[in-house]
């Protein structure tokens, strides 16, 4: 995504919480992510597991 | 030999029949009744609505998969529903009308000892004024919607590259729609498809919803553990849209559309406007309005099927207060109280209420989303009700063995955020139990440790794979039954 976001008050979408640079380089590191895969893929089948029952 | 009718073969129809063929082998009979001859996996619409992915890359014909397993499919639409006969036969039966190129008119009665009837929502633009791909908006609802879409997109694109400014308007188009969770995917599609050509100076995208705060996504919002808070998925979704360049309305119920400018009117009463370019807004759902009549041929519509044309099933209908409601008004076992054969799965049955809180306008108009019911509860409840009925006909069973109930179910959503293998983004998004139970969590509603909210690569790495692992799962590869719902 482009940077340099300009975050001014009084305006409604300024004030959420705005990922910084290292928030943004882990969301697209592959191997964070490629460990993400399989940690969000294992809480999705807790709940998968859960709800058949 | 038992008889099961099937009607609809979406997400739910598809998953029932496919259990049903299997659990009942040959003995028996499964007939689908639909009147696409594709299945189609829905959520991928999104990424056909931005030239992701071709049609056929989400739809596959019906008739291969139901040759080899032996299901009888009837390229048809129901048209009414006889649960007691009528002067002729004794046995209950379904009047379909053939849509098929070789039947096309036909009708015919399909006599059934159990009915599935999980024919999902009718998309209702018509109940707002120039709303719909045939009047002013776009829809990304089914693969022709969004393929149509698409092209419009292509369109303005090409036209912010020429240096003209386009305005983007996407999100709810009624004022009780639901399915937030994928108007909100295309949003970000769209924002990111802009970046990526470096046009986004150029674009002003609108998430226009009627939600009482950003997040709710008709299940009355969730709450997240992230980063040593306790945070709301207000704060999750403004954020992620912020991110994206896309700015906001809520509480918005759209009432009209004219070309290039949609009306609608906010929670407090005032009426308003917003111009746009471009717009894709999802209309609001009913059931199919189909008809019931006893075996004396009156109209028993009103017994078996809610107001809003979806089916009654064992839920709580007695409209309680927002503050009685319990996960115990919403359904189990799916079957129809009146007529113990007939079952509604997926999104065709009656849920007692909405999740999220009602709210009206001081002009006494309905601004709130009506509730969800996404890809995998719809899956499981096609599952169960097959397995029950299953066993209702091999082993002569009486009690429904198998139960899913929104309160105890949990639902995984992957929100896609942007399609690129490198760089692409999807939030994962789980809340168990789907609809909030304040008697086992009185503090947050729902199991804080099975709730996820997280935004990444591996989202959409997840989004992709659930897109080809459903796929194999539908056409009945190897080991597709082992692929959970
Ligand atoms: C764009 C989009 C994106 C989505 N993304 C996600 C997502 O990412 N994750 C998620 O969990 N959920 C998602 N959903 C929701 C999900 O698609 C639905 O929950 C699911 O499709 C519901 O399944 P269903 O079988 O009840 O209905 P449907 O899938 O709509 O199937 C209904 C079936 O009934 C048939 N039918 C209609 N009328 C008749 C008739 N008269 N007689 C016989 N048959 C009939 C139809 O042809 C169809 O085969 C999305 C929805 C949309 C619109």
């Amino acid at each position: 995504m482009e940077e340099k976001k300009e975050l001014r008050a009084y305006k409604e979408e300024s004030y959420p919480p705005y990922p910084t640079k290292a928030t943004k380089f882990w969301r697209r590191n592959f191997i964070y992510q490629f460990f993400k895969f399989w940690q969000l893929n294992y809480k999705i089948m807790r709940i998968v597991v859960k709800g058949h029952t | 030999m038992a008889r099961v009718v099937v009607l609809g073969a979406g997400i739910s129809g598809h998953t029932s029949a496919a259990f049903l063929k299997k659990m009942l082998g040959k003995k028996h009979e499964v007939i689908v009744v639909s009147p696409s001859q594709y299945y189609q996996w829905v959520p991928s619409n999104i990424w056909v609505g931005i030239g992701k992915m071709k049609v056929d890359q989400v739809r596959f014909k019906l008739n291969k998969v139901y040759n080899r397993w032996g299901i009888i499919f009837k390229q048809a639409k129901a048209t009414t529903i006889h649960p007691e006969g009528d002067s002729t036969t004794d046995s209950p039966f379904v009047s379909i009308e053939y849509v098929s190129e070789d039947k096309n008119g036909e009708t015919e009665k399909v006599e059934y000892d159990y009915l599935v009837n999980a024919t999902g929502p009718k998309l209702r633009f018509d109940l707002t004024e120039g709303l719909g791909p045939d009047n002013n908006t776009l829809s990304v609802c089914t693969f022709s919607h969004a393929d149509h879409t698409w092209n419009e997109l292509q369109k303005r694109i090409e036209l912010m590259k020429q240096g003209k400014k386009q305005r983007f308007l996407i999100g709810t188009g009624h004022p009780t729609a639901t399915c937030q969770g994928a108007a909100f995917e295309y949003a970000l599609n769209v924002a990111f498809e802009i970046r990526k050509r470096k046009l986004s100076h150029m674009a002003d995208i609108t998430w226009i919803t009627n939600e009482y705060e950003l997040g709710d996504f008709g299940m009355g919002g969730a709450y997240v553990k992230r980063g040593g808070y306790i945070t709301s998925t207000k704060v999750f979704t403004e954020s992620v849209l912020s991110e994206y360049d896309i700015t906001w309305i809520k509480r918005a119920g759209i009432k009209k559309v004219e070309p290039g400018i949609a009306h609608y009117e906010t929670l407090d009463g005032e009426e308003k406007s917003v111009e746009f370019d471009f717009s894709m807004l999802i209309p609001a759902f009913t059931g199919q309005g189909f008809k019931a009549f006893n075996k004396q041929g009156e109209d028993i519509t009103d017994v078996v099927f809610a107001p809003n044309g979806f089916m009654k099933v064992d839920a709580d209908y007695s409209g309680k207060a927002f503050e009685d409601w319990s996960i115990n008004d919403w359904p189990q076992t799916y079957q129809n109280p009146t007529y113990s054969n007939m079952y509604a799965t997926g999104i065709a049955f009656a849920p007692p209420h909405s999740i999220s809180k009602p709210m009206t306008s001081p002009n006494g108009t309905k601004i709130f989303p009506a509730p969800p019911r996404t890809g995998m509860p719809s899956g499981v409840i096609g599952k169960i009700v097959a397995q029950n009925i299953a066993e209702f006909i091999k082993k002569g069973a009486t009690e429904h063995k198998h139960t899913a109930n929104m309160g105890r179910m949990g639902a995984a959503c992957i929100v896609s955020a942007g399609y690129s293998l490198t760089h692409g983004q999807g939030a994962t998004m789980t809340v168990s139990p789907i609809v909030p139970d304040y008697e086992k969590y009185p503090q947050w509603g729902r199991d804080i440790e099975a709730t996820v909210g997280e935004m990444g690569l591996a989202g959409h790495w997840i989004k992709l794979f659930l897109h080809y692992m459903f796929i194999h799962k539908a056409k009945g590869y190897p080991l597709w039954w082992l692929l959970p719902e």
